[in-house]
């Protein structure tokens, strides 16, 4: 684990940038690493993100696109959209949530 | 007298009927298992099955046989739980109730929910390895097919032995070498997840296992459907693979009668404290093995584990008291990797597997995430424990809780 200066903000990520410290995430924050990977925020990217953030609350785990398409009412397609080529990564990402993972 | 009903005799269900029998009178409680079916089928020696190595006979035998005695087995079909009544009712209307209930129905894999899955090549050029029939099926498949290309395929997590399929790919990498016709056949690891191997520590010191015996990953890959007219494999973002012979994992769920009675998710897993596998709705019903959804692998060896933890919490918790006892989320499995070798992984809710040795008197020590032969006949070894000390629910030498005892400690990066 890391310290990394995001935006100004000093944050605690993985080896590969994902945010490790629940809390430390902010909607601002959000903005600064959806940019980063070159997406710009729109009230459809925050519907699944904000569905995200309050299941991990919930579950202690990341949604899978199933959970958030059957829970969240966002079709799988359109994650896809809105995230392209590796929804549930970019999604985990920006919201300051563990990446998807197997065991191994 | 007590009643505790138990759904579910496979792995998880057996052993808390055991564990639980001995220590509950039969004076004041009556202990009841409900199944569909008399068939214990030991799931782990299904790998086996698609490669001639295994006989049904070896991994299915009579539930009964595995339950002790003043334990009640009644088959049927369930139809739901009324939990706010404490009763289960079965297909025909019979009513069981109950004063503490156990799910533990597990998780089945489900064709019917990918479009194309179930159409006119499934069991031809489409096939699964996580039930008998589709395994024995797979047998012939495998058996007859003269190469082209071989896709292993995960439809969604979570499964049931989320290592089973890089064993089984692995094992079809050996199979085909055997054979003699390894360059005839080109395989394809198609997986939802970002990788084969997703955890830093497996994924560094594994990620070559697939590069090594020339299997081409397909990461990221939600499917969609599956055209049978020109047998593709079609995700939600118009990525297309084709294939001549697919072993897929379909979408594993839980149990339907757990969506009829309102207590389950969208996968029909039912919501528990991952720590004292109870319900979060109803304070007299818990969940083990797969039928829950705690956030670790669904196996045999969670369920073991956590059965372990549950049958002290258990007990106090019907005498009112406090449950002290906190499962982990420890699994502990062996992964062939063919010619006879395999890996060991060992890790809890917050310890990856990592590197190093996992000791054990005698037999031990087994190599962790690193290729021996010695592991292999572990796996080997496991089948015959399952049914004689697991099962009864006896002593085994394996503690519940993840141990670092013999792990090698990842080095911390510097802080910048």
């Amino acid at each position: 684990m890391t310290v990394a200066s995001i935006a100004g903000t000093t944050v605690h990520v993985d080896a590969e940038g994902f945010l490790t410290e629940y809390d430390e995430w902010s909607e601002y924050l959000a903005v600064q690493l959806a940019a980063g990977i070159g997406i710009e925020l729109t009230d459809a990217h925050w519907k699944p993100l904000r569905f995200l953030r309050e299941d991990f609350r919930a579950e202690g785990q990341t949604a899978t696109l199933r959970r958030v398409s059957t829970l969240g009412g966002i079709p799988i397609k359109e994650l896809f959209a809105l995230f392209p080529g590796k929804p549930a990564k970019k999604m985990a990402y920006i919201a300051g949530l563990p990446k998807p993972h197997g065991c191994v | 007298m007590q009643r505790l009903v138990i759904l579910g005799g496979g792995t998880a269900g057996t052993m808390v009927a055991n564990k639980l029998r001995r220590r509950l009178g039969n004076a004041d409680w009556q202990i009841t298992v409900v199944d569909h079916d008399d068939d214990h089928l030991y799931q782990p020696g299904l790998l086996w099955v698609p490669f001639g190595d295994i006989e049904a006979e070896q991994i299915v035998k009579p539930r009964q046989r595995f339950l002790p005695g003043g334990v009640d087995l009644v088959l049927g079909e369930i139809e739901r739980v009324d939990a706010d009544a404490n009763a289960v009712v079965l297909a025909g209307g019979r009513h069981l109730p109950y004063d503490y209930l156990v799910i533990a129905t597990g998780v089945s894999p489900r064709p019917d929910q990918t479009p194309g899955m179930l159409g006119a090549e499934w069991r031809r050029s489409i096939f699964d390895f996580y039930t008998l029939d589709g395994a024995t099926a797979l047998r012939e498949a495998l058996a007859s097919f003269d190469g082209g290309r071989l896709v292993v395929h995960i439809t969604d997590m979570p499964i049931k032995c989320p290592v089973a399929p890089l064993e089984f790919t692995f094992l079809a990498d050996a199979y085909f070498r055997g054979r003699g016709m390894r360059d005839r056949v080109e395989i394809v690891y198609v997986t939802p997840l970002p990788g084969a191997f997703t955890k830093p520590i497996a994924a560094a010191h594994l990620g070559s296992m697939l590069d090594d015996r020339k299997v081409v990953v397909e990461p990221d890959f939600m499917v969609e459907r599956i055209d049978t007219d020109t047998k593709t494999l079609v995700s939600y973002d118009e990525r297309e693979v084709p294939f001549d012979l697919l072993v897929t994992v379909p979408l594993n769920m839980g149990a339907d009668f757990v969506a009829r009675s309102g207590l389950g998710d969208e996968l029909n897993l039912v919501p528990v404290d991952k720590h004292t596998l109870l319900s979060t709705r109803h304070a007299n019903v818990f969940a083990l093995g797969d039928a829950s959804n705690i956030p670790t692998s669904k196996a045999g060896s969670v369920a073991h584990f956590s059965v372990e933890v549950f049958a002290d919490n258990f007990c106090q918790h019907i005498a009112g008291k406090a449950m002290t006892a906190s499962f982990d989320g420890h699994a502990n499995c062996f992964v062939e990797s063919g010619d006879g070798k395999g890996l060991l992984i060992d890790f809890n809710y917050d310890t990856e597997p990592l590197t190093g040795t996992y000791p054990l008197p005698i037999v031990g020590p087994f190599a962790l995430l690193q290729e021996s032969a010695r592991n292999h006949w572990g796996k080997l070894a496991f089948r015959w424990m399952y049914w004689h000390l697991l099962l009864p629910g006896r002593r085994i030498p394996l503690p519940a809780h993840m141990s670092m005892a013999g792990k090698h400690l990842p080095v911390k990066e510097p802080q910048s």
